[in-house]
């Protein structure tokens, strides 16, 4: 049996590691309703958006544009584009880890890939495999719509640079507090039926219905290609940021689940060893009293 | 009957709702020039250049300053997708005319790298700012 100093030991440090699990669980629980909130709050914006994007797409089907998925053997031979985002903190489950995994080990596993990054993990996990063409990092501390713009610029700009031919989004959609889904969505070319999951699937619907006459006889002002010029680059930024503001809240969420059961495991680690720390004291204690009775019947 | 000249207007930036109320006209600039949108206008789609936002309520005019985003005209509804507006309380004023200097300075001592069409923009967006506050 261990000694009863290596048992206290153990058990206090186990106690201290339960307490930074308890804060971080606190600390993410507080930053998870308010990065819910955000996202909750951009909601509305992309469902519109999306719902314009698709109204206007319905209605230039034979529009033979560069952002439309109409470009053919090109499309085959050139590089992908993917931003990744993660965290830049570990700790979070398998928060990290899925997303990179749905990269490495999914549909686009094996092609060649140029990756932007938007959080440590991601980067430093794809660095051995893939080329990291950018690192943004610092945004997913504080997503704001303007890092959202600066990223869709340069991928946008190396697409038409003719570098890649297809960008891809990996992050993690947020469901609800305990269910994230890492996911991939292609931004370019723009597919028609390619309903991005969660973000939009209802606005679809929805408005689509409702106003499904007035659609018929959308005009567009500049024209038609200009206008998707103009709107296209607006609706890939839009999607970016919405991107990052649910894989924030869905980091949370994650972190906040794992050190849960962190903290659980540390709780039922301490009571097995103060179980045996008693054991272990009443042991000493038996002992000690029969050395003593011995020793008293031996003198006597 | 007034009722019937207002229909719904809604503002919508990225990280939040601006607006949302009955109105009956709405006027911003769009790249094509300025517009005004009275109920039942043909629908359509616009981009939105820098410029003040009015807003016709039935109990009178707010203005504010939009700066980028498109808007989608239906017969009964208005929905601008904003990705930069601002109520005139939220302007920083000297920011704005500092910002109008600049872009100013920039394009008069034009250089071979100097980004027109960037300097133009930030003038625009300053100019905005500044008349929205007036």
């Amino acid at each position: 049996m261990a000694s009863m100093r290596d048992i206290k030991r153990r058990r206090g440090s186990i106690q201290s590691t339960q307490q930074i699990t308890k804060a971080m669980k606190l600390v993410s629980t507080v930053k998870l309703q308010r990065a819910k909130q955000n996202a909750e709050k951009s909601d509305n914006y992309f469902r519109c958006m999306y719902s314009t994007v698709q109204s206007i797409l319905s209605r230039t089907k034979n529009l033979n544009h560069r952002f439309l998925g109409s470009g053919g053997d090109a499309a085959k031979t050139g590089k992908k584009a993917v931003i990744v985002i993660t965290s830049n903190r570990g700790l979070a489950g398998g928060y990290n880890s899925n997303v990179i995994k749905l990269v490495t080990q999914g549909e686009l596993s094996g092609q060649d890939l140029s990756i932007y990054a938007i959080g440590k993990k991601g980067r430093d996990a794809l660095q051995k495999n893939c080329e990291i063409k950018a690192d943004y990092s610092d945004m997913i501390e504080e997503p704001v719509y303007v890092d959202a713009m600066r990223v869709c610029k340069d991928v946008l700009d190396a697409f038409a640079r003719g570098e890649v031919s297809e960008i891809y989004l990996a992050y993690t959609a947020f469901k609800n507090t305990v269910v994230h889904i890492p996911t991939i969505l292609k931004l370019l070319p723009v597919e028609l039926s390619a309903q991005p999951s969660g973000m939009a699937d209802e606005a679809g619907s929805g408005t689509a219905e409702q106003t499904g006459e007035d659609r018929a006889l959308m005009n567009f002002e500049p024209e038609d290609e200009e206008a998707l010029n103009l709107i296209i680059p607006k609706y890939i930024t839009s999607l970016i940021y919405g991107a990052m503001v649910e894989s924030v809240a869905s980091e949370n969420g994650a972190r906040m689940q794992a050190m849960d059961s962190a903290t659980s495991n540390a709780e039922e680690m301490i009571s097995n060893l103060t179980l045996l720390y008693n054991r272990a004291r009443q042991g000493s204690i038996t002992q000690e009293l029969t050395e003593i009775i011995a020793g008293a019947n031996a003198i006597s | 009957m007034a009722d019937n000249n207002l229909f719904s207007l809604r503002i919508i930036t990225p990280d939040r709702v601006f607006y949302k109320g009955e109105v009956s006209m709405v006027e911003f600039n769009t790249i094509e020039g300025e517009i005004g949108v009275l109920k039942k206008h043909v629908p359509t789609t616009v981009i939105i250049s820098p410029g003040i936002l009015t807003i016709t309520e039935a109990e009178g005019t707010r203005e504010a300053a939009l700066h980028a985003g498109f808007a989608e005209i239906l017969q009964d509804e208005v929905v601008i997708l904003a990705e930069i507006i601002e109520w005139p309380a939220e302007i920083d004023t000297e920011r704005a005319q500092r910002a109008r200097a600049r872009a100013e300075e920039r394009l008069r001592s034009k250089t071979p790298e100097t980004d027109i069409l960037r300097a133009e923009t930030a003038l625009q967006r300053a100019l905005a700012r500044i008349s929205v506050m007036k």
